[in-house]
């Protein structure tokens, strides 16, 4: 026997190995966060939708209007929903990728959790009485944002500490696209908040930029906020879940290198595509638009990457029903992230913009890939976590499913016919060569469809009250035996054939 | 030595600093020319910074989030410009921190709504859109008028802007909560609040508390009027 030999360890003797026992309160904690704040999302989006049908219904309360709730449902679904999402599933999987208990301590990984809830409690307070910055997505006033750092400057440490004391020799694919979200995302929100407060006592500060590099340098980080929040870190999500449930290797380890670095290097050239045929200047938004079309390709490898590692596994669509979420999810990715490309285009951006047609492309990433990638993590996650041995009911898994997915079809049907409409009235002319309508027409042309895409949102509320009533019910039952660790069974680390 | 890709998998701090290079390039390649690239912004005459009154009421219409329904940007296409008037201009932003272009018209764009209804329009349209214009989505803003105005740190505000690069004089930032009251007052004398702030529209408050909406009324009554467009050659609008 040679020293190499005693050194090494191949794939099969590390899942021999006992396992350290993993932080996974922190992971439970965040995990009903998540759910929690996806109601809380859900029902704002629901009760603003409902004031575009019949803005009566804010009764002329501040607290109410349209303008103030907005920002409460968006950051509730990007950075409450989604955030707490991508906590619990991050540092679930850096700990079971790299056989490592978190760095730093149950101390830090608390703080970490009632650091970033409180951060969002008082992002939302903040919006409500009215000190909005209106930098979309990047709303908080400027003493909210600088705590917000100190939280996520501890994420980071957490994250690559733990990566650091790894027993794995490899890094897997997930942690990539984790460790770029939170790299990446510091940096967006530390450029995008650059400003001058008016005082040390008062909450107003005026934006280090003015104008056309303001809007450059918002919609770089808005854009990015889709990019490595609503995208990267999602897919790290996929890179894990998927391959769990379906009990398969990631399909491809090649095109996972490929497609993240890819990814990554382009997203952060598409943020001009929002500003097209504006005062930014025609070779940026050339450029931006053209990286927002490569951009295609990058997607498509992830998506290709997760549906393919369903080869040889496809029966497990019709047995198990959280996996259906998790497949449908990638299934809407790859929709959206074709829609984008598409809308990126200078011409059909100048029909899409300001149109509904946006609101509904966002919806169908937020909703049909960021919600379900992260409900088929939670079916599989609350199980494990509690030590079940399985969830309390399969059948009301499969009801979540259907009616959810009805409610995106209904939501960006109807936002398509009436951001096209929109789109199409405002550029009519008639015969005589005038403009055919008043914009007050086509306000009026689109309230069926808002009352159809506020059906498809409720339809959504209520499948995530039945996932939250399944949820309570599968860690309540006191008749599920202990759950047997199957999660052991496949070796986490292990990647694609090569 | 061939490259392989094993050797970043290994490396956790290689991963993130190639990660953070890999990220980087892009925006700097996009963000720094706009700083450094003169024509960005157009060399236009008559944009000024706003008076201490419509910056008060600008910041009101940040804080309620009026840009997440009435975009200010005008796109340089023809059904556009026939609609709402000569195409946005960078240099008419360029004194706006934050801007507000926004990215939905749920109602229609400002950037020229200056001048285009009277002070009393705007009033009754903000207390009850629905009475002026019956199929609006507009919430009701009837608030604003009973709330008073905080203008005790105007100063400030100025001086603020002053550090980020807005052109107010010491002079301006002196006179600020004078020149506030008195565009705020429509029985005030406003030939010196004229001279420093060009085209600036009086709000028709009480002249005793000034309100929210004087503020927000006076700064929508200067949007897109800075430019003359008459006076406008298209080789200084060449960016």
């Amino acid at each position: 026997m040679t020293d190499a030999s005693i050194t090494y360890m191949a794939p099969h003797q590390l899942s021999t190995r006992l396992a350290p026992v993993y932080n996974e309160a922190i992971v439970r904690k965040f995990t009903i966060a998540t759910m929690f704040w996806g109601i809380v999302a859900f029902l704002v989006g629901c009760t603003i939708a409902a004031e575009l049908c019949w803005p009566g219904l804010s009764m002329g309360i501040s607290y109410l209007n349209f303008g103030r709730l907005r920002p409460v449902h968006t950051s509730a679904a990007i950075f409450a929903f989604g955030g707490n999402a991508l906590f619990a599933t991050s540092l679930y999987v850096v700990q079971r990728t790299c056989r490592a208990r978190l760095f730093g301590g149950a101390a830090l990984a608390e703080f970490l959790f009632w650091g970033y809830n409180f951060f969002i409690v008082m992002a939302a307070l903040s919006y409500v009485m009215g000190f909005s910055r209106s930098q979309e997505y990047s709303e908080p006033p400027w003493h909210v944002t600088i705590f917000l750092v100190i939280v996520w400057v501890c994420y980071a440490v957490v994250f690559v500490g733990t990566l650091l004391r790894r027993e794995e020799p490899h890094i897997y694919v997930a942690n990539w696209f984790y460790l770029a979200f939170i790299l990446t995302v510091a940096i967006l929100v530390l450029v995008n908040n650059a400003a001058v407060p008016v005082s040390l006592y008062s909450s107003h500060a005026y934006v280090a930029y003015g104008g056309v590099q303001n809007a450059l340098i918002q919609w770089w980080y808005g854009h990015n906020a889709v990019g490595f929040f609503l995208t990267a870190a999602f897919l790290g999500m996929m890179y894990y879940f998927i391959p769990k449930q379906a009990n398969r290797p990631v399909y491809s380890y090649r095109l996972s290198i490929v497609h993240f670095w890819s990814l990554i290097f382009m997203y952060i050239w598409a943020g001009p595509h929002h500003l097209h045929y504006t005062s930014l200047p025609d070779w940026t938004q050339t450029l931006g638009m053209a990286f927002s079309i490569m951009l295609w390709m990058p997607s498509w490898g992830g998506m290709i990457n997760g549906l393919m590692t369903l080869s040889g596994a496809w029966d497990k669509l019709r047995t198990d029903p959280a996996l259906r979420f998790s497949v449908t999810a990638v299934g809407f990715y790859g929709m959206s992230t074709f829609e984008g490309p598409v809308m990126s285009v200078r011409d059909v951006n100048a029909l899409a913009h300001y149109t509904d047609w946006v609101i509904g492309h966002v919806h169908s990433g937020a909703l049909g890939w960021v919600a379900f990638i992260s409900f088929g993590a939670i079916y599989y996650l609350v199980p494990v976590l509690w030590n079940r041995t399985g969830l309390y009911s399969k059948k009301l898994v499969a009801w979540h499913y259907w009616i959810a997915t009805l409610g995106i079809v209904f939501y960006m049907t109807s936002m398509w016919v009436a951001g096209i409409m929109q789109g199409l009235m405002w550029r009519a002319y008639d015969k005589f060569g005038f403009l055919q309508y008043s914009f007050v027409e086509s306000v009026n042309a689109v309230h069926p469809y808002y009352i159809i895409r506020l059906m498809g949102g409720l339809m959504f509320l209520v499948g995530a009250l039945i996932m939250v009533f399944n949820l309570v019910m599968t860690v309540r039952s006191r008749t599920t035996e202990e759950f047997a660790r199957t999660s052991q069974d496949y070796p986490d680390a292990v990647m694609a054939g090569e | 030595m061939q490259f392989r890709h094993e050797w970043i998998e290994k490396n956790a701090f290689l991963l993130l600093v190639l990660t953070v290079v890999t990220v980087a390039i892009g925006g700097i390649v996009e963000v720094v020319p706009l700083f450094t690239i003169e024509t960005t912004v157009e060399h236009v005459k008559g944009v000024r910074p706003y008076s201490p009154l419509e910056l008060a009421g600008r910041n009101i219409y940040v804080r309620e989030g009026c840009y997440l329904c009435h975009s200010q940007q005008i796109r340089a296409l023809k059904d556009e410009v026939e609609r709402y008037g000569h195409y946005s201009l960078a240099a008419e932003s360029m004194y706006d921190h934050p801007f507000q272009w926004g990215s939905k018209r749920i109602g229609p764009d400002l950037s020229r709504v200056g001048g285009k209804y009277s002070n009393d329009w705007h009033y009754a349209h903000l207390t009850n859109p629905t009475a002026l214009v019956p199929e609006t989505l507009m919430p009701r803003y009837g608030f604003l008028a009973q709330a008073p105005l905080d203008y005790q740190v105007i100063e400030r505000h100025l001086a603020a802007n002053k550090v980020i690069g807005v052109p107010y004089t010491a002079e301006d930032i002196a006179h600020a909560r004078e020149d506030l009251e008195t565009q705020a007052n429509p029985q005030a004398d406003t030939a010196a609040l004229l001279a420093r702030y060009p085209k600036a529209v009086e709000a028709s408050g009480n002249g005793r508390v000034v309100s929210e909406m004087d503020a927000l009324v006076a700064y929508l009554q200067v949007l897109g009027t800075m430019v003359d467009f008459a006076d406008t050659t298209t080789e200084q609008l060449q960016q």
